[in-house]
């Protein structure tokens, strides 16, 4: 134990330890995941009832834009990168990240990625107000002033993802404990190594889109404008180009962690290690070839509408396949339900519910009634709150006694799980429902046939809200102490952060383990 | 963004008391004529939207069974394999049998699902043989119909009063759902749509006839239908365009063959009526009156009602320098639209000679501007054809 963290606020601002930037990065997408919360609040306020009551319509615009932009740039993606940090050298026995200085780097551009990308909010014309996905021409030749700073933020938050996930790239490859094969990684490992290929791949063509905007945008050209001769329809080829692997950055972490937390709460081991690598390879290399699914009604031709269907419905198999799994891991285990175990079920649950609308709108003629209605808003919520959310917020109960030495407080965590259970599911599941019945995406007013369940659903996402104070207040408490944890924290779990003691010490593995 | 945090805090202070209360109330009466709690897709009125529905139902309820398989496992697990109640765990962890069947099965039902799928699609694309077609464009944020091979074409415009979206009125049951002219079309005849878009991307949907078309600009999209039944079908632009987005609704009234000739011929003399009209030379007061109604259809979503506009946005009307400084420049304006700001558009083939004059006059004389001076069609005619 040579060197312990530096003093005051210089150790965070110099520091290239994985722990802390760990730490940093889960902090800050706490802090994004509250700040994109409160704006998904304004919005569910608006659509408490038919009319305009709180906000008017491009300020509206705006929250849903904003909220998505931060959701998954900032709250998501940021997680998962904390946990990367975190975990991944502790568990493959190595005694840092690969890049430590690349990795404070990565780290400290965000918060003034987002700082621009909120001051937005302050400038004349307002915030971008065309959508996270944003489509062309709304995005260019009509978009407010303030574009131009978001097309700033996103290349800033690209260049962060892509030199992460480089990072986490060379770690694995290279830093891996003497009998730490490939075939012996745990489940995360695996899924972040196969996360930040499709990190490396796809944040170049969305840097390279956001681009392009720009010089439509000041330098004259007419890469997106019809009557320039350009494409508005090719922006959404190269933005889905890049967005459908995106969700997928979004939700293979998650199937790591949670590939970690049944087996220890079933006291079982995963069934199936190896079909499970596979699968998450297959989905990897399917998400590349689906893209045009989010665009079924631009009017391409038949036999493109077919390819991406087809290939969509594929991507029902590998995810089938994981499902399956975990079921089975708890099939005949000996399961306790604490509350990483909690999250970890719902996870399986809720993720599965979303994964069978996903089927249904993977079927074009079908879809041509789903697109851009609040059931495509349904789906895409019930993926990724109880997929991304529930399993990073699964995984920091999971290692949060590892990494302060205390264990959180168990009462609060089963309230904390049950708040956001029943909020999620009253506030996503009724938007099935209206889109279903008709009922338009993005819009901050709606006809009288709709009130009744967009009233429900707004109450479940104050209390959805609610639920994640609790969670904030049982990690701060458990930080400031608590009761001792053990080093193994769970009964046997499986891993080599498990091996050191809790709290997990400034510097773990100076001298390699050797993994038999 | 100001303004929504003053809203909130009004509507804080006030939703105690007795106006938002009766508010309330109101639109919760008009409610009840409206369908409620609708909870699945319509069948609809056209062939395509039965299939549809049908295949959705299909998927849905094959999504229900292995929901049940999948999820009756786990909770059988879950209540019987706890450690509460003493179970000791296996420690099996691999089957190829088990891993294999599990691959093979759900790919045998997707290509079950994959085949209707096919079929369905395959009969939406087929848009040859129509009766008769439309031209549909999307404009922020109305929609325009032209009817090819006639004279008829005219815009859509929600007609859903102000005062009912700021609640000020109680909502009725079409609130959102109705515009000042539905697209009229026959029933039982095959109807082409062309699909375009004026500035931004919209997208065209009516539930009932199971049809969403992107509108792209630059683009012709296509897409049909044949509707069964005489009835009016509601539909909503599904596709981010704007400010508007929420307020640009989709009306489709189909009747009976001989009434929509009837009707598609009282159309073409209404036109040519009002080209009449771009001879006629009318008073300040005529053109003033007339200009009021057009400026709170077609100007006052950007400029707002007391054409203040929205500061940083959208510009304001009043004290401008363009309705306060020379008439041609103000036509040009109205008539071209602008050459730096794409939100301004071009009103010369939206509006007719009359319609275009009246809303300049008005707006010169309206929110202060005290110009008093007019402009005749005949003038709006000549800029155009110079």
């Amino acid at each position: 134990m040579a060197h312990g963290p530096k003093p005051g606020f210089t150790r965070w601002l110099y520091t290239t330890n994985h722990k802390d930037i760990g730490s940093m990065y889960l902090w800050f997408s706490f802090a994004m995941f509250l700040l994109g919360g409160c704006m998904a609040l304004v919005i569910r306020a608006e659509l408490f009832q038919p009319g305009l009551q709180i906000v008017q319509p491009d300020f509206f615009n705006q929250m849903t834009t904003m909220h998505g932009l931060i959701m998954v740039f900032g709250a998501v993606m940021p997680a998962f990168v904390g946990l990367a940090n975190w975990m991944v050298p502790m568990m493959i026995g190595a005694p840092d990240m690969a890049l430590p200085r690349m990795n404070n780097w990565s780290f400290w551009i965000l918060p003034f990625a987002f700082a621009m990308l909120a001051s937005t909010l302050f400038m004349e014309g307002g915030a971008p107000n065309f959508g996270w996905t944003f489509y062309a021409p709304l995005s260019t030749e009509y978009a407010p002033p303030s574009v131009t700073f978001f097309i700033f933020a996103i290349h800033i938050m690209g260049a962060s993802s892509i030199m992460g996930a480089i990072n986490i790239v060379a770690t694995i490859l290279n830093m891996r404990a003497p009998g730490m094969t490939l075939m012996k990684m745990p489940l995360f490992v695996w899924t972040w190594l196969i996360t930040a290929y499709l990190l490396i791949a796809v944040m170049p063509v969305l840097a390279g889109v956001v681009t392009m905007m720009l010089m439509d945008i000041h330098f004259g050209t007419s890469f997106f404008s019809a009557a320039g001769g350009g494409d508005p329809v090719l922006f959404q080829h190269v933005f889905w180009f890049f967005g459908h692997p995106e969700v997928y950055i979004m939700i293979l972490p998650a199937f790591g962690i949670v590939s970690a937390i049944i087996p220890t709460f079933a006291r079982k081991p995963l069934f199936g290690y190896s079909s499970m690598v596979y699968a998450t390879a297959s989905i990897a290399f399917l998400s590349f070839i689906v893209w045009a699914h989010h665009m079924f009604t631009v009017g391409m031709p038949i036999a493109g509408e077919l390819f991406f269907m087809y290939a969509t419905m594929l991507i029902a198999v590998p995810t089938g396949v994981k499902v399956f799994n975990w079921v089975t891991t708890m099939f005949r285990g000996s399961m306790t339900f604490e509350t990483p175990m909690l999250f970890s079920i719902a996870f399986v649950i809720l993720f599965t519910l979303g994964g069978f609308s996903g089927l249904m709108l993977a079927i074009a003629p079908a879809d041509f009634q789903y697109h851009d209605t609040y059931f495509v808003v349904a789906h895409f919520h019930y993926v990724l709150v109880p997929g991304a959310i529930f399993s990073i917020t699964a995984g920091v109960y999971y290692w949060l006694p590892k990494w302060t030495g205390n264990m959180y407080n168990e009462t609060m965590g089963k309230v904390h799980f049950w708040m956001a259970f029943v909020g999620l599911n009253v506030t996503f599941f009724p938007m099935h429902f209206v889109g279903l019945a008709g009922m338009p995406r993005r819009i901050p007013d709606y006809a009288l046939q709709f009130a009744d369940f967009n009233q429900i659903a707004s109450v479940g996402a104050f209390l959805f809200g609610a639920a994640q104070i609790v969670f904030l207040f049982n990690v701060i408490r458990t930080v400031k102490g608590g009761k001792k944890a053990t080093d193994e924290v769970w009964e046997n779990p499986e891993g080599l952060e498990w091996s050191v003691p809790s709290p997990a010490p400034y510097h773990t593995f100076s001298t390699p383990p050797v993994v038999r | 963004m100001l303004m929504g945090f003053k809203r909130l805090f009004a509507l804080l202070t006030i939703s105690a008391c007795a106006p938002a209360a009766f508010a309330q109330e109101a639109s919760q009466e008009a409610a009840e004529e409206v369908q409620r709690w609708g909870v699945n897709m319509t069948q609809g009125v056209t062939e395509v939207s039965r299939t549809t529905y049908d295949l959705h139902m299909l998927i849905f309820w094959i999504c229900v069974a292995i929901g049940v398989v999948v999820f009756g496992v786990m909770f059988y697990s879950m209540w019987r394999h706890r450690k509460s109640k003493g179970y000791k765990a296996a420690q099996f962890h691999e089957s190829l049998g088990v891993e294999l069947a599990w691959t093979i099965v759900p790919t045998l039902i997707l290509i079950g699902m994959a085949i209707p799928a096919t079929k369905t699609l395959y009969d939406i694309y087929d848009t040859k043989e129509a009766d008769l077609d439309i031209m549909i464009t999307g404009y922020q944020w109305k929609w325009k119909y032209d009817y090819l091979g006639s004279d008829v074409s005219f815009f859509s415009n929600l007609s859903t009063p102000q005062s009912q979206i700021q609640n000020q009125q109680p909502k009725t049951v079409n609130y959102l759902l109705e515009v000042d002219e539905p697209l009229v079309v026959p029933v039982n005849k095959k109807i082409r749509f062309l699909i375009t878009a004026n500035d931004v991307i919209h997208a065209w949907w009516v539930p009932d006839l199971a049809v969403k078309k992107d509108a792209i600009p630059g683009f012709v999209n296509e897409s049909w239908t044949r509707i069964d039944e005489p009835g009016i079908y509601r539909g909503q632009c599904a596709e981010l365009c704007g400010k508007d987005h929420g307020f640009m609704p989709i009306v489709v009234k189909a009747v009976p063959e001989d009434e929509y000739h009837s009707w598609l011929s009282d159309r073409a003399a209404a036109a040519a009526r009002i080209k009449e009209l771009t001879n006629k030379t009318f008073t300040f007061d005529e053109l003033y009156a007339r200009g009021e109604k057009i400026y709170n259809s077609a100007c006052v979503a950007c400029h707002q009602a007391n054409g203040q506009g929205i500061p940083g946005t959208f510009p304001a009307i009043a004290g401008s320098k363009v309705a306060t400084g020379p008439m041609d420049g103000h036509m040009s304006m109205v008539v071209n639209g602008s050459p730096t700001n794409p939100a301004m558009q071009a009103f010369g083939a939206q509006l007719s000679e009359v319609d275009l004059a009246a809303v300049i006059t008005y707006q010169r004389s309206a929110f202060g501007n005290n110009m008093g001076d007019t402009v005749q069609p005949i003038d709006i005619l000549n800029f155009k054809n110079k």
